[in-house]
C-alpha cells in the first residue's frame, strides 16, 4: 500500500487555471460577433492569427527556458493575451501588426519577467501600446460601422494587398475629438456628424460595447471576477462624464456615450480585470479601478489620444504593488488594519 | 404587491415559532468573513449508529496525546493493567492521564510511529490486550454538585480528558478559569464543519442525554451566564435530539448555516457571540470557554460513571472502506485494525487521513494509533483524493483572499512566503493563519498554500528564537563584563586595604600583628560575600529570565558561599588564635568536623538525587549511585580523620595558633588554584565540545585563577608577617600530625581505587549488556582513576614529605589540601549535574550519530556487495547467506543505534520542554486572568471614588497598584514564554 503523504487540504476544487482563462475566452465571443457584424472578418482574423502567434513566442520561449511547454501552454494565459489583443486591433490590421504585438506581449512583456504570474503589466496593453507608438497611424484606421467587409477584402487586408486608405473612417470617439480639437464645436456640428448618434451611443460601436458588457456579466455570473473591478472602471469614466455633461452638454460628451464608446466595456471586463497585474485585494480593486476610468475620461477628453484604456491600465498596473499596501483588509482578531509598507 | 399585507401575516407565525421554541428572542447568528462549501460527504457515514470498534491484539498509547507534557509511565513493560487503569499521569500544569483502555499486558515503552507531521516516532506504551477487557474497579459520581469544582476539575484531569475535537488541550485548565474569569458564555462546539466526518453527528442523535449532563457539569464548573450549543444546519436530527434533551434547562441550541470553517474556535464565537477574539489571545479573555460535544460527552463519563477516557467515537470513511459508519474505538488502536475491522474489501487505498480532509494528516504508516483527538480515519481511493495536480504559477485571482475566515491576504502570504520575505509576511498578519486551508481549497492553480504558511510560521518562530538565544549571549557578555570589573575593583580594593595594614602594622608593631591579620581577613570575608551575594544575584536575574546557565551560576554562588564560609571561617580562627593563642587544634578538629558535615550533607543529597532519579527511572541512576558513594568514602575518610585529629587534639599545643592564619590561607590558596585547575580544564573540555558556555567557564576560570593569585599575595603578606609574630615551636604539632595525612590519604587512595574498580565493572557490565549508558560509565571511571591517580601522588608527596618534616607548613598544606578535594567536588558535581548531563548527552548523541552513520554506512556497503555478488553470480550460496546474516547483523546495529539515537533526540527534547517549563497556554491564562482581575479592580476602583472613604480608595489603589504588578509580571513570563516556546520547538 503506497499511500500519498501530502499536507492538508486534502481536497480541492476541480477546476484549474486553464478552466478559469477559457472561461474568459467564451466571454469574449459576443463581442468578437459584434465586431464582425460591424466590421467585417478582421478582427476574426486577427484574433486567430495573434492566438496562432502567442502559442509559437510562449513555446518558443518555453523551450528556451527549459519549461515543460505543454503543462504551461495548457494554463490558456497566452491564448488570453493574444485574444484580447487581437480584438483591440483595427480589423485592418495587416498581419505584421498582430505578429509585432503579440509576440513582444508574450515575450517581453510576460515571459522575460519570468512567465505567467510574474508580470507586472498587462501583456497585451504592453503590445497595444508598442504598436500604437511605433505605427501610430496604422492602429488608428478603422473602418465606418454598419458597413462589414467580405471576407475577401478582410484578407487581403490582412495581406497587405489591399491599401487600408480607400476605406478607413474614423470612430465616433475620434469624430468627437476632432471636432473639439479646433475650439469648442457647436451644437449644430455635432448633430452633422452621424456616427456620433446611435441608438444610445456612437453608431455602431454602441453594439460592440454593449456585447462585451454581456460577456462581461457571464464572467461575473461565473464568479471568474468580481464586480469590484468593472464597478468602479465604470464609475471612474462614467461620473465624470456625468458631472462635466451636466456642466457643459456640447463641449463633453455625455455618459453613455463614453461608457459605450471605443474599448470601454473591454476594458472594464477584460483587460482591468486582467488579475496578474491589477491590485489584490477587494478595496484595492475597487481603487485601481475607479482610476482607471478617471485617467481614461481625462485622456479622452484633454489628452492627445483618442482613447486611453492601454495607457491608463498601463499606469495603474504600476501603482498596484502600492494601492495593495495601503488596502490591506482588516485581519480577524485585529483593531485596525495595516497600512503601508512593513 | 403592497408590503403591509404580504409580511402581515409573517408576524404572528413568527411570535408562534419562537414560543414553540422556547427562545425568548430570535437567536441572532452572526456571519463571519468568507468560508467554502466542500461536498459534504457526510452521507457516507451518518446513516448507521455507532458500533463497538475493534479489540486489536496490541493497543500503542502514546505519551503525548493532548497538548502539554507528556504524561509520566506508572507502569513498566510486563506488568499486567485492568481495563481503565491509570497508565501514566499528568506530569506539570498542562498534561493529562492516560488510562489502558482494555485488559492485559503492558510489552514495551518506546518509540513507535504517531500521526504527526514530520512521520516522527513517539514514546508510546505498548500493551498486550488479554480479550477479557476487564475494568478496573470503578465508580461514578452519583451527584456531582456535593463535589467542589477543584475536586472535579481534579477527577477530569487524572481521567485523561482532552479536547475531543482537534486540538487536544487538556480539558482540565479549560474549565479552570480562577475566580477572576467572569464566563459570559459558554460555548459547545457542535458544528463538525469539516467534510466526511460524522462522529459528533451520531454522537448527538445517539447521546443527547449524555451530552447534556456534560454540559451541566461544565456549566457548574465555569457558571456561565449563558450557554450555546451551535450545530450546523446540515444535521437536524442531531439538532432535534439535542433540542429535546435540552428542553427546560438553560441551554440554547444555535443553528449555524452550513459552511467551512464554522466549527473552528474563533469562526464559532464569532457566529454565535459576534466577538472577535483579538489576535494572540485566548477566547477566556472576551469571555467565552468553547467546549467540544465529544468532550462534554466525556466529562460525563467520567464524573458520572467513573469511566476515564480510554475511548472515542471515530468516524471511519471513504470509498476505500466498505462498511462506513462510525464507530467506539479504544485508544491506542493502530489505524490497520480499524480498516480492517471496516471490512475493507481489498479496496485500493490511495490517500489515509487522520482528522478530516481540510486539516486532517495523511498517515504515512497504517500502523500509527487512534488518539483522543482522532476524529476521523479517511481512506480514500485514488479517484476521490486523487494526487494533488501540479503546482500552476498563482495568477493572483483573489479567489482565496474570497474565502479566507481570517480576512487575510493569502496571496499575498504566499508571495511573501515562497520569496522568504518573512517580515512583509508577518505585516500581512502571517500569524493570524488558522490554517484551514480554505484558500488552498480554492485556488485554481492548486498551490499548496497551507504548506508556505507553516513554513513561513516556523521560520518566524526560529527567527524569533535565535533572536532571544542572541539576547541572552548579548546579557551573558555583559553580565561577564560587569562581573570582570566588579573583580578588579574588589582586587584593587583589597590591595589597598593590605598596603594599608601592612602600614598600620607596621605603626603599630609587632605585637597588634595579629589584630592586622585579622582585619585583613574580615576584609577578605567581606569581599568573599559580597561576591557571593552578587553570584546570588546574578543567578536570580538568570532564572527570573530563564538563562540557560542558571545551574552554572547557581553553582558558582555555592562556590563562592563555601569560599566566603571559608573566610569567615578563617577570621573567626583568627580571632579565637590571635588574643588567647590556645587551643589550636581545636581549631584543625572543628574545619575537620565541618568539612565532615559538609560531605555527609552532600553525601545525603546525593542518595537524595539517586533515589528521585531512580524514581523518574532516568538512565543516570547508576552514575548519580557512583558519585554518592564516592562521597561516602570521602566522608568516611574525612570523618576518620576528624577521629584522628581529636586523638590528636590535646597534645597540641599553644603556640600552634599563630601558624594557622597562615596555614589557613595556604590552604584557601590550595583551595583555589585546584578550583582553578579544574576549571580550566572544564572551560578546555567544553570548548572542544563546542558547548556555548566555554567563554563563561574560561572566565570563570580566569575569575578563580584571580582570586588564587590574590589568596598567594596574601599569603605571601601574611608569610612575611608570621617572623613578627611570637616564634611559633611549629615542629611540635607537626611532627605528630605527620602520620595522619598520610593515613588519610592512603585510606582515601584505598576508597578512590576500590570507587574505580566498581565503576569499571559497572561499566563493563553495562557493555555486555548493551546499555546505552556504557560510554558515560566508562568516561565515569576514567575520572575516579584520575582522582585515584592524583590521590597516589599526593599519597607518595605525602610520604616522602613525612620524615624530614622541616617546616609546619608543608605538612599543614597536605593535611588541608587532600580533605579539600572531596570537599571541592561535593557540591560541585551536585550542582553541576544538569549542565554536566547535557554536556554528556550532547557527547552521546554525536558518539551515537557517528556510530550509527557508521554502521549504516556498512550496512550499505554490505549490502551494495552482496548485490553486487548476486548480480555477478560471483559468490555461492552459502557465501551469499553469510553475507545476508551480516547484513542483516549490521542492520540491526544501525537499527539500534538509530534508535537510541531517536530516544536520546527525544530524551533530550522532553528535557528542553520541561526546562521551558510552564506551558504557553497556561501563561496565557494566567495573562488573562491577572488582566481580568486588574480590569475589575479598576471597574471597583471607579464605581467607588464618589462614594467611598478615602482609606477605602487608598486601600483599593494599592490593590490596584500591586495587581498591576502582577500582570505585569505575568505578560512578562508570558513573552518569556513565547519566545521560549519558539526554541524548544
Ligand atoms: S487562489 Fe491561488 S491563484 Fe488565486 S490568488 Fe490565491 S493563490 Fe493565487
Ligand atoms: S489557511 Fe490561513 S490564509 Fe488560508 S484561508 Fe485559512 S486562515 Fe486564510
Amino acid at each position: 500500500m503506497s499511500l500519498i503523504t501530502s499536507t492538508s487540504p486534502h481536497a480541492t476544487v476541480k477546476n484549474n487555471t486553464g478552466a478559469f482563462m477559457r472561461q474568459v475566452i467564451y466571454a469574449t465571443l459576443p463581442g468578437l460577433a459584434v465586431l464582425t457584424w460591424q466590421f467585417g472578418w478582421g478582427s476574426v482574423i486577427n484574433v486567430l492569427w495573434a492566438v496562432i502567434v502567442a502559442l509559437v513566442s510562449e513555446a518558443l520561449f518555453l523551450k528556451a527556458r527549459g519549461r515543460n511547454i505543454a503543462f504551461y501552454l495548457k494554463d490558456y494565459s497566452a491564448v488570453v493575451t493574444a485574444v484580447l489583443l487581437g480584438l483591440a486591433l483595427p480589423p485592418t490590421a495587416p498581419w505584421w501588426l498582430t505578429l509585432i504585438g503579440v509576440s513582444f506581449a508574450i515575450i517581453v512583456a510576460k515571459q522575460l519577467y519570468g512567465g505567467l504570474g510574474m508580470n507586472p503589466f498587462n501583456p497585451a496593453m504592453v503590445g497595444y501600446v508598442l504598436l500604437l507608438i511605433s505605427f501610430p497611424v496604422a492602429m488608428t484606421q478603422w473602418l465606418a460601422p454598419g458597413e462589414p467587409l467580405s471576407f475577401v477584402q478582410s484578407w487581403q487586408l490582412f495581406t497587405g494587398q489591399l491599401p487600408v486608405d480607400g476605406l478607413s473612417g474614423a470612430t465616433p470617439l475620434d469624430t468627437f475629438r476632432t471636432a473639439h480639437s479646433a475650439g469648442a464645436a457647436s451644437e449644430g456640428e455635432l448633430a452633422s456628424h452621424s456616427i456620433l448618434h446611435g441608438q444610445f451611443a456612437g453608431l455602431g460601436w454602441e453594439w460592440v460595447n454593449l456585447a462585451f458588457l454581456l460577456g462581461g456579466l457571464y464572467l461575473i455570473s461565473r464568479k471568474i471576477i468580481t464586480w469590484h473591478i468593472p464597478v468602479g472602471f465604470l464609475a471612474g469614466l462614467g461620473l465624470p462624464a456625468l458631472l462635466a455633461w451636466l456642466i457643459d452638454p456640447v463641449r463633453f460628451a455625455d455618459p453613455l456615450f463614453q461608457l459605450f464608446s471605443g474599448g470601454a466595456m473591454l476594458g472594464a471586463f477584460f483587460i482591468a480585470t486582467d488579475p496578474v497585474s491589477a491590485a489584490t485585494s477587494r478595496m484595492g480593486r475597487l481603487i485601481y479601478a475607479l482610476l482607471i476610468g478617471l485617467l481614461i475620461w481625462v485622456i479622452r477628453t484633454f489628452g492627445g489620444y483618442p482613447d486611453a484604456v492601454a495607457f491608463s491600465v498601463l499606469l495603474l498596473n504600476l501603482s498596484a504593488p502600492f494601492i495593495d499596501y495601503y488596502t490591506q483588509p482588516r485581519t480577524y482578531g485585529h483593531k485596525s488594519s495595516k497600512r503601508g509598507v512593513s | 404587491m403592497s408590503q403591509p399585507q404580504s409580511s402581515k401575516p409573517r408576524k404572528p407565525l413568527s411570535v408562534f415559532a419562537r414560543l414553540a421554541s422556547g427562545i425568548r428572542r430570535p437567536a441572532k447568528i452572526h456571519d463571519f468573513h468568507g468560508g467554502i462549501h466542500p461536498p459534504e460527504m457526510k452521507h457516507l457515514s451518518n446513516g448507521t449508529p455507532i458500533v463497538p470498534g475493534p479489540l486489536p491484539q496490541q493497543l500503542v498509547l502514546p505519551l503525548n496525546m493532548h497538548i502539554g507534557a507528556p504524561a509520566k509511565p506508572l507502569v513498566a513493560p510486563g506488568d499486567k493493567v485492568l481495563k481503565g487503569q491509570m497508565i501514566a499521569e499528568p506530569i506539570g500544569a498542562v498534561s493529562a492521564a492516560i488510562h489502558a483502555p482494555t485488559s492485559g499486558t503492558v510489552s514495551a515503552i518506546g518509540p513507535r510511529p504517531i500521526q504527526h507531521p514530520s512521520g516522527m516516532d513517539a514514546v508510546c506504551i505498548v500493551i498486550d490486550t488479554d480479550g477479557e477487557d476487564q475494568w478496573v474497579e470503578h465508580q461514578g459520581i452519583a451527584d456531582y454538585t456535593d463535589k467542589s469544582p477543584a475536586e472535579l476539575v481534579d477527577l477530569i484531569r487524572h481521567a485523561g480528558i482532552a479536547g475531543m475535537g482537534g486540538a487536544g488541550f487538556p480539558t482540565s485548565i479549560k474549565v479552570n478559569l480562577g475566580d477572576h474569569q467572569r464566563v459570559e458564555q459558554l460555548l459547545i462546539n457542535a458544528v463538525e464543519c469539516e467534510p466526511y466526518i460524522t462522529a459528533d453527528d451520531r454522537l448527538m442523535r445517539e447521546r443527547a442525554e449524555q451530552i447534556v449532563t456534560g454540559i451541566h457539569i461544565l456549566q457548574y464548573l465555569l457558571n456561565p451566564r449563558r450557554t450555546l450549543i451551535g450545530i450546523e444546519d446540515n444535521k437536524p436530527e442531531a439538532i432535534s435530539a439535542i433540542k429535546r434533551a435540552c428542553k427546560g434547562c438553560d441551554i440554547e441550541v444555535r443553528v449555524v448555516p452550513t459552511k467551512y470553517p464554522s466549527g473552528g474556535e474563533k469562526q464559532l464565537i464569532q457566529l454565535l457571540t459576534g466577538k472577535e477574539v483579538a489576535s494572540g489571545q485566548l477566547p477566556a479573555q472576551v469571555g467565552v470557554v468553547c467546549q467540544n460535544v465529544g468532550t462534554a460527552y466525556a466529562i460525563k463519563r467520567a464524573v458520572c460513571d467513573g469511566e476515564p477516557l480510554v475511548s472515542r467515537v471515530t468516524t471511519l470513511t471513504g470509498d476505500g472502506v466498505s462498511q462506513p459508519g462510525n464507530y467506539e474505538v479504544l485508544l491506542g488502536t493502530p489505524v490497520r485494525d480499524l480498516l480492517a475491522h471496516g471490512n475493507l474489501a481489498g479496496l485500493d487505498i490511495g490517500r489515509l487521513v487522520m482528522g478530516g480532509p481540510m486539516m486532517g494528516f495523511t498517515l504515512h504508516n497504517p500502523g500509527v494509533p487512534v488518539v483522543k483527538t482522532t476524529n476521523c480515519i479517511i481512506a480514500a481511493s485514488p479517484e476521490e483524493l486523487p494526487e494533488p495536480p501540479p503546482e500552476q504559477p498563482c495568477i493572483r485571482c483573489g479567489s482565496c483572499a474570497e474565502v479566507c475566515p481570517a480576512n487575510l491576504l493569502p496571496q499575498q502570504l504566499y508571495w511573501h512566503a515562497k520569496n522568504d520575505d518573512l517580515e512583509k509576511a508577518q505585516h500581512h498578519n502571517l500569524m493570524d493563519c488558522i490554517e484551514c486551508g480554505a484558500c488552498a481549497y480554492v485556488c485554481p492553480s492548486h498551490i499548496p498554500l497551507v504548506q508556505y504558511y507553516r513554513y513561513a510560521k516556523g521560520e518566524v518562530r526560529q527567527q524569533a528564537a535565535d533572536q532571544v538565544k542572541a539576547d541572552k549571549a548579548r546579557q551573558r557578555f555583559e553580565a561577564r563584563q560587569a562581573r570582570i570589573e566588579q573583580e578588579q575593583a574588589e582586587k584593587e580594593a583589597r590591595r589597598q586595604a593590605r598596603l594599608e595594614a601592612n602600614r598600620k602594622k607596621k605603626e603599630a608593631g609587632p605585637a597588634a600583628a595579629s589584630t592586622v591579620d585579622v582585619a585583613a581577613l574580615k576584609q577578605a570575608s567581606l569581599d568573599a560575600s559580597k561576591a557571593y551575594k552578587a553570584a546570588v544575584k546574578a543567578a536570580k536575574t538568570a532564572e527570573a529570565e530563564g538563562a540557560d546557565n542558571l545551574a552554572e551560576l547557581k553553582a558558582e554562588a555555592d562556590r563562592l558561599k563555601a569560599l566566603a564560609d571559608k573566610a569567615k571561617a578563617a577570621v573567626r580562627d583568627a580571632k579565637d588564635g590571635a588574643p588567647v593563642a590556645a587551643a589550636p587544634a581545636e581549631d584543625t578538629v572543628a574545619k575537620l568536623k565541618k568539612q565532615v558535615g559538609d560531605a555527609s550533607s552532600a553525601y545525603k543529597a546525593a542518595v537524595k538525587a539517586a533515589k528521585a532519579a531512580e524514581a523518574e527511572g532516568a538512565d543516570n541512576v547508576a552514575e548519580l549511585k557512583a558519585q554518592a558513594d564516592t562521597l561516602k568514602a570521602s566522608a568516611d575518610a574525612l570523618k576518620a580523620e576528624l577521629r584522628e585529629a581529636k586523638a590528636n587534639a590535646p597534645a597540641a599545643t599553644a603556640p600552634v595558633a599563630q601558624t594557622d592564619p597562615v596555614a589557613e590561607l595556604k590552604k584557601q590558596v590550595g583551595d583555589a588554584s585546584s578550583a582553578y585547575k579544574s576549571a580550566v580544564k572544564a572551560a578546555k573540555q567544553a570548548e572542544e565540545e563546542g558547548a556555548d558556555n566555554a567563554a563563561e567557564l574560561r572566565a570563570e576560570a580566569d575569575k578563580l585563577k584571580a582570586a588564587a593569585d590574590q589568596l598567594k599575595m596574601e599569603l605571601r603578606d601574611a608569610k612575611a608577617n608570621a617572623p613578627a609574630a611570637p616564634p611559633p615551636s611549629a615542629p611540635a604539632p607537626t611532627t605528630i600530625e605527620q602520620p595522619d595525612p598520610v593515613a588519610a590519604l592512603k585510606k582515601q587512595v584505598g576508597d578512590a581505587s576500590m570507587a574505580y574498580k566498581a565503576a569499571v565493572k559497572a561499566a563493563k557490565q553495562a557493555d555486555e549488556e548493551g546499555a546505552d549508558n556504557a560510554t558515560d560509565l566508562h568516561s565515569k571511571a576514567g575520572e575516579l582513576k584520575a582522582i585515584a591517580d592524583q590521590l597516589k601522588a599526593e599519597l607518595r608527596d605525602a610520604k616522602a614529605a613525612a620524615p624530614p618534616t622541616p617546616k609546619a607548613a608543608p605538612a599543614a598544606t597536605a593535611t588541608t589540601d587532600s580533605p579539600a578535594v572531596p570537599e571541592e567536588q561535593a557540591p560541585q558535581s551536585l550542582a553541576e549535574v544538569d549542565p554536566e548531563q547535557a554536556a554528556k548527552r550532547q557527547k552521546r548523541l554525536k558518539g551515537l550519530k557517528t556510530a550509527y552513520n557508521m554502521a549504516h554506512k556498512q550496512y550499505k556497503e554490505a549490502h551494495a556487495a552482496y548485490e553486487r555478488a548476486e548480480r555477478n553470480e560471483t559468490a555461492s550460496a552459502d557465501e551469499l547467506q553469510a553475507m545476508q546474516v551480516k547484513i542483516d547483523k549490521l542492520k540491526a546495529k544501525a537499527d539500534n543505534a538509530r534508535d537510541a539515537l531517536d530516544a536520546l533526540v527525544e530524551e533530550a527534547k522532553a528535557d528542553i520542554r520541561a526546562h521551558t517549563g510552564k506551558d504557553l497556554k497556561t501563561l496565557k491564562l494566567e495573562a488573562a486572568r491577572a488582566e481580568s482581575a486588574l480590569a475589575d479592580k479598576q471597574q471597583e476602583l471607579e464605581q467607588q471614588r464618589s462614594s467611598a472613604s478615602e482609606d477605602t480608595l487608598e486601600a483599593l489603589s494599592s490593590e490596584l497598584q500591586a495587581l498591576e504588578s502582577e500582570t505585569q509580571i505575568a505578560r512578562k513570563a508570558l513573552k518569556q514564554a513565547v519566545e521560549e516556546q519558539g526554541l524548544a520547538e
